[in-house]
């Protein structure tokens, strides 16, 4: 479905300001794999999702997708086979239209022609949908989406963005910016949607028990590296414990192996 | 008299609603306008005294000004020349192309051609006057371009273009290039924009190449105006409230010219309070936006 290969990503390279934030990288997501990201501050997850979503471009590497090479596409031409979703809940949404504008938007990919769709069958099939976020929405369709709480803002962007119909869900902390009681609900209703729609889906977290309950794969990351691959049965049987045991052991190791490079 | 306000009024908005196109919706702050009026209004007189009919002419400024904007939206996306910038080039070229349209003269008088005006008043004669007959197209003229692009913003495309000024971020993520829409956008308005020009030139029975000098800025000003009017944020309204400013504008532009004299104004000083006046628009919605932070 996606794979980079030996992706390296140096922003402004040659100036003193040089900068190389993913290193050597190669990731493959099968169709339908749901891989948890995790990793510290700066570690390069949102450069990641960047480089696949073609907001940047990569120094060295190739991307493809569905077996073609997308590596420096444009990131509108991508995006027709990408849904994402961004930390902050205004990212996803115009917030002077109204929820059924917003829908109409989203509820297709690429370029439109003047034509009207918005009509009574299409606003009832947004009514219909955003009654299943179950938050009594599906009253206020006409009321501008300024005027929504951040939690649904964003179970409004999950659903718009599944609408529009992607072959890849990126989600990168979509819960960070919300409540605890919020972000349950948004990460419910995302296991529901991914499950639902079977989708192939990169979902960056802080949080570690997400990223253990959540997915078929975990991926860690570490300053442009990823320091921790565990899929299948390996992922099931993952715990907390386990898991800080592996990035200590991991960081170790590279520690170790670049003393023992500059020993010698 | 009166009709004279409302008849100039109702031209500039026609103008006005392609500003607001651009600074509003797109969030592009586009001074081509300043050549695409006059622009419309040479291509005008230029093809009247070809001996075009009117209606193929206005189409013809129509769509110069579409080029117009073409040009300064293909500047900014292709060569990321910022809007401003972009804009100003074009508008410095059209003067020079401007005055090639009018086969190098400054400016054409109208006075003995058909022109829309003449067409329209001797289809009305023995049933209404002249300036009831103007004002009277003018209304309807008006009236079925806003209802045009009140419509053209319940389109698909419409919507995509109400979301790109407001969050352009998410306008890429659904797979459409901005820089498609901008083309689009900047093109329509100064096809409105030079729309307008055409009519002008007609009404005021001559084109002239600097017809347009400072022509955006009463445009933004009347955009302002018409956001004190109406408060909504509804595109009916939206539209509305722009006609309804660009008539109160030439209003206190009539006012300022004709009884100034009694404060010791003179016409050189309409500049002067166009521009105050858009600096009290700001002034008076920075306070409510503070106003309104407060109560929150
Ligand atoms: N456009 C840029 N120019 C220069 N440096 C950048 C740019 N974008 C990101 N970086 C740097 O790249 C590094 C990785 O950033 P990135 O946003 O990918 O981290 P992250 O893993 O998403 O972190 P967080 O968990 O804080 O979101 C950071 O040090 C950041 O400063
Ligand atoms: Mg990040």
């Amino acid at each position: 479905m996606i794979a980079l290969e030996c992706i390296t990503k140096t922003f402004n390279p040659g100036t003193p300001g040089e900068k190389t934030v993913i290193r050597n990288l190669s990731l493959t997501a099968d169709p339908g794999d749901v891989i948890t990201i995790i990793g510290s501050n700066g570690a390069g997850k949102t450069t990641l999702f960047n480089l696949i979503s073609g907001a940047v471009f990569p120094s060295a590497g190739e991307i493809r997708m569905k077996d073609r090479k997308v590596t420096f596409e444009p990131e509108y031409r991508r995006a027709m086979h990408i849904g994402r979703i961004f930390q902050d809940p205004l990212a996803g949404t115009a917030s002077n239209m109204t929820i059924e504008d917003n829908m109409m938007i989203t509820a297709k990919k690429g370029f439109r022609w003047p034509k009207i769709s918005l009509n009574r069958a299409m606003r009832q099939k947004f009514a219909d949908l955003v009654k299943t976020l179950d938050m009594g929405l599906e009253t206020r369709m006409k009321a501008n989406v300024s005027s929504l709480s951040g939690g649904q803002r964003q179970a409004l962007t999950l659903l718009m963005t599944v609408l529009s119909g992607p072959d890849i869900l990126l989600l990168d902390e979509h819960t960070a910016a919300l409540d605890p009681s919020n972000a349950a609900m948004v990460m419910e209703q995302t296991q529901r949607v991914i499950q639902e729609r079977s989708l192939t889906t990169l979902m960056v977290t802080h949080n570690m028990n997400h990223a253990i309950a959540f997915g078929n794969r975990l991926i860690m990351m570490d300053a442009g590296e990823i320091i921790v691959d565990v899929k299948g049965v390996e992922k099931q049987d993952l715990t907390r414990e386990a898991l800080i045991q592996m990035f200590a052991d991991t960081r170790k190791k590279a520690f170790e192996s670049d003393e023992v490079l500059l020993s010698t | 008299m009166i009709e004279g306000i409302f008849v100039e009024g109702l031209i500039y908005a026609i103008m006005a609603l392609g500003v607001f196109f651009t600074f509003r919706i797109l969030d592009f702050p586009d001074l081509t306008v300043d050549g695409s009026f006059p622009m419309g209004a040479v291509i005008m007189a230029t093809s009247l005294h070809a001996g075009v009919n009117p209606l193929s002419g206005l189409v013809m400024a129509f769509c110069g000004g579409v080029s117009a904007g073409f040009v300064t939206a293909a500047i900014h996306n292709k060569l990321k020349v910022p809007h401003l910038l972009a804009g100003i080039l074009t508008m410095t070229m059209l003067y020079s192309v401007n005055i090639r349209i009018l086969s190098n003269r400054a400016n054409l008088p109208l006075l003995r051609v058909d022109t829309i005006l003449t067409r329209v008043h001797s289809a009305c004669e023995g049933i209404l006057s002249p300036e009831i007959a103007s004002l009277i197209f003018f209304i309807l003229v008006v009236l079925g371009l806003k209802l045009a692009l009140d419509l053209f913003f319940l389109t698909d495309l419409g919507l995509v273009f109400g979301a790109l000024g407001n969050n352009e971020q998410m306008v890429r993520v659904q797979g459409v290039n901005p820089a498609t829409l901008k083309l689009i956008g900047v093109g329509l308005s100064n096809g409105l924009v030079a729309l307008s020009g055409a009519f002008a030139a007609q009404y005021q029975g001559f084109a002239d190449v600097n017809l347009g000098q400072g022509i955006v800025v009463s445009g933004l000003a009347s955009v302002m105006l018409g956001e004190f009017l109406i408060k909504s944020n509804r595109i009916w309204a939206l539209t509305l409230r722009v006609v309804l400013g660009a008539i109160l504008f030439k209003a206190i532009m009539y006012l300022g010219r004709y009884y100034g004299y009694y404060i010791n104004m003179t016409p050189n000083d309409l500049k002067l309070i166009t521009g105050v006046l858009i600096i009290i628009s700001l002034a008076a919605s920075n306070y409510k936006r503070l106003r309104a932070k407060g109560d929150a």
